[in-house]
């Protein structure tokens, strides 16, 4: 298991270096420095000095791979590449584009993220489990096909609806909750409740369905024939055993997003006004700044191959068939 | 008149082409005839089908664009690209108000001061029903007469068509025709009337800046369309191939193409297609003399857009397709094809491909309605199309604030929002029909 686990991370190395040349190709190829020095300069201040000081302020004026001009390992080091891309691996991600530090900035929002993140996560799981559960109970029955067309409605509706409308009729109509912000400590429940049922009511449709066919898949089984035909209760087939075998498949789609849930979501901290890892994106898009989008993707890459490897670990605790070598 | 092609109507031209030879290529492998003929047998998927196959309608009829020659001397042709639906609407795109107005209403929505008038009144519309006269107390006997006329003009439409498919009824035979003609009678009647109402009214009333939301929502459909389809079509060659190759190969081909998809599939999507997107906006902002007119620019966008996630998602489809040769390779026709010495190139194009094409139309409709709802969420972002393309994202964008208006104006949020679920509505109740009929699982 160890063995295991120790190659995994190993084979993650390889991954992280692709995405990060993929991001370097994109931000430094793609688009000289000098391309970004004007865009960010705007188009009345550019003169070939301001391009100059702005790369020489954020470090950009050094070559892409090689420094021909520099002594020894400075040769390599003393480069774009160097500077920007590969010293993420030791966690450093410089500053943004308004001088803060990003580490600490990403430091500071997590909570925010978190608050709004995990909620989500686990009560959507458990109402989409529920859900399926409760359609498969009642399967091949006008209630079983009622609540699949009202699953395929509700993934029909554009996740901006929920939000909108969600915004609209329980902050503005009803007055319970404030429309957006947050606040630190316990006092910051009323402003994330509402994410929270929004976001786990615009992705129940399409889990629960997805869902209610793994269990009916698991239903074709013959365990399932001869657990009744023991004359098991209807109840015990479903949760003893129907559940516990559909557990594989759910954990593979559940799992590999638990460590992602420190990125956010992006668009219901935008709308919700939470400052949190999301939000922080998409205002480092808005304002074009790269290093901060180029360390938000290191690290969700990052989460993303852990993701995984939470995943295998999670089948051997799920099923003991499965042995990880 | 000058007519225009830009990038995206060719891809879409094409990519209507090869549907058409897909099709036809499909009609000879008895199995996928099979198939698709067990979708023609359901409801729920010939309904959906006559609503997607509307909501193309009004998307091929967008991409017939053109520049109108000026007036006077000279081979001298207008700046703006049209379409042929914007000729067609031409009453709706001209017939603008001063700023908002409420759907079929005479009177705007916002109070002003009126000349000559002491206090603040509602101003009347401009041309919102203003063959009313100055008095619109007949509005409500006027609607009706219209609502009747339009569904007169909706059945006999229907009649017509009903008429013209009859040899294609009898030619194809046991087909769900009557919940084909269901849907079909809905929609002629739905189109009658809006189109009587819309000579006189604006039947979804009209945006900020006086727009009328029909001819605004009806521009989103290609856009959202587009998104949908051109996205596949870009990935769709890339995925096949290397899913093939990977799977069929092995060793380190195998390796390679899934170190590939590893990687990308484990950068966000969001986060790639920003970055992406926020790359080509300063490609394409420094780079003004690309484009000749503002309509190409938009148009390069919305490539560039749908190619970002083209690449995005074409990961899924290569891993199923890797699984699914790789199970294929080793079954005995395979074996046998190649101890006769039939060439490795022709065993992945006779014997692999035809075999696979269930998953590659599964996934095709499977993700057409994620994308569309996609395009509305990363133009609200900030990273989707050009702001000045019509779509649902910039529609639902420059509505936003509507809501908290006092009083709010709901119009053009209900319009967008409408629209985009019944296209994607049809479009995952088509996918739905699709996957039951081509998933050999299912199947039985």
């Amino acid at each position: 298991m160890l063995a295991y686990l120790i190659r995994r991370l190993l084979y993650a190395l390889p991954i992280l270096i692709g995405v990060n040349v993929i991001t370097f190709a994109l931000f430094f190829v793609v688009n000289t420095p000098d391309d970004m020095a004007r865009m960010q300069l705007g188009v009345k201040r550019v003169t070939p000095e301001a391009i100059e000081k702005w790369k020489a302020e954020r470090g950009y004026d050094k070559p892409l791979f090689w420094n021909a001009s520099a002594q020894g390992a400075k040769k390599l080091s003393d480069t774009i590449f160097f500077a920007k891309s590969v010293r993420m691996f030791a966690l450093d991600f410089g500053r943004a584009d308004d001088g803060r530090d990003i580490a600490r900035e990403i430091g500071l929002r997590m909570g925010p993220s978190l608050a709004v993140a995990v909620p989500v996560f686990v009560l959507g799981l458990f109402a989409a489990i529920s859900f399926a559960l409760l359609l498969v109970y009642f399967r091949a029955t006008y209630l079983d096909f009622a609540g699949v067309v009202l699953c395929v409605a509700m993934m029909s509706i554009s996740g901006l609806f929920y939000i909108i409308g969600g915004q609209w009729l329980v902050s503005k109509v009803w007055h319970l909750v404030p429309i957006s912000g947050y606040a630190e400590g316990l006092s910051a429940a009323k402003f994330v409740i509402l994410p929270v049922i929004v976001s786990v009511l615009a992705g129940i449709g399409s889990s629960a369905r997805w869902y209610r066919t793994i269990f009916l898949e698991e239903y074709t089984r013959d365990y399932v024939r001869t657990a009744r035909a023991k004359g098991l209760a209807e109840r015990f087939v479903l949760f003893r055993h129907v559940l516990r075998n559909a557990l594989i498949p759910i954990l593979t789609g559940a799992v590999v997003v638990i460590p992602t849930l420190f990125m956010g979501s992006l668009l219901i901290e935008a709308f919700f006004g939470i400052p949190g890892l999301g939000s922080y994106t998409i205002d480092a898009i808005n304002a074009q700044d790269f290093a901060v989008v180029r360390a938000m993707v290191f690290i969700g890459s990052a989460l993303y191959i852990v993701g995984l490897l939470l995943t295998d670990i999670s089948y051997t605790l799920a099923d003991p068939r499965i042995r990880l070598q | 008149m000058k007519p225009v092609l830009l990038w995206s109507d060719a891809l879409f031209f094409l990519l209507i082409a090869a549907a058409v030879g897909g099709a036809l290529w499909a009609s000879r492998i008895p199995q996928l005839r099979q198939s698709w003929r067990k979708v023609g047998e359901s409801r729920t998927g010939m309904a959906a089908a006559v609503l997607l196959l509307a909501f193309l309608g009004v998307a091929v009829l967008d991409s017939l664009h053109y520049r109108e020659r000026l007036p006077g001397e000279g081979e001298n042709y207008a700046v703006e690209v049209r379409s042929a639906l914007d000729a067609l609407l031409a009453g709706l795109r001209t017939r603008t108000e001063r700023t908002y107005s409420a759907p079929l209403a005479t009177h705007s929505f916002a109070k002003e001061s009126l000349d000559g008038e002491a206090g603040r009144d509602f101003p009347r519309l401009v041309h919102g029903g203003a063959h009313l006269g100055p008095d619109p107390a007949g509005r409500l006997t006027d609607l009706t007469a219209r609502m009747i006329q339009g569904m007169g003009i909706g059945v006999l439409a229907w009649l017509a068509l009903w008429l013209v498919a009859a040899p294609l009824r009898r030619a194809i035979p046991g087909l769900a025709w009557h919940a084909a003609f269901a849907t079909l009678l809905l929609l002629c009647l739905s189109v009658g009337i809006v189109a009587t109402l819309a000579q006189g009214y604006h039947v979804l009333g009209t945006d900020k800046v006086g727009q009328d939301v029909l001819y605004l929502t009806l521009k989103s459909i290609r856009t959202g369309l587009l998104i949908g389809t051109l996205t596949t079509l870009i990935m769709l060659p890339a995925a096949v191939a290397l899913g093939l190759l990977a799977g069929y190969a092995g060793g380190w081909i195998d390796d390679v193409i899934q170190y590939l998809y590893t990687t990308l599939n484990s950068i966000p999507g969001v986060l790639l297609i920003a970055a992406a997107v926020l790359m080509m906006q300063v490609a394409i902002d420094t780079h003004p003399e690309w484009f000749a007119t503002a309509a190409e620019r938009a148009d390069a966008r919305l490539l560039a857009l749908c190619a970002i996630l083209g690449i995005t998602s074409w990961t899924g489809l290569c891993r199923l397709l890797r699984g699914e040769t790789l199970k294929l390779r080793e079954l005995e026709y395979v074996q046998a094809a190649r101890s006769l010495g039939v060439s490795h190139a022709r065993i992945l194009a006779r014997h692999i491909l035809p075999n696979v094409m269930h998953i590659v139309m599964i996934a095709i409709v499977m993700d057409f309605s994620g994308l569309v709802l996609a395009e509305a969420v990363l133009s609200y972002v900030g990273i989707g199309v050009d702001p000045n393309t019509i779509s649902f994202g910039t529609m639902i964008n420059t509505a936003r604030m509507e809501l908290a208006r006092e009083p709010m104006v709901w119009w053009s949020l209900a319009a967008a929002f409408i629209f985009m679920f019944a296209l994607v509505l049809a479009a995952n109740l088509f996918a739905d029909v699709v996957r039951d009929a081509f998933d050999p699982r299912a199947a039985r």
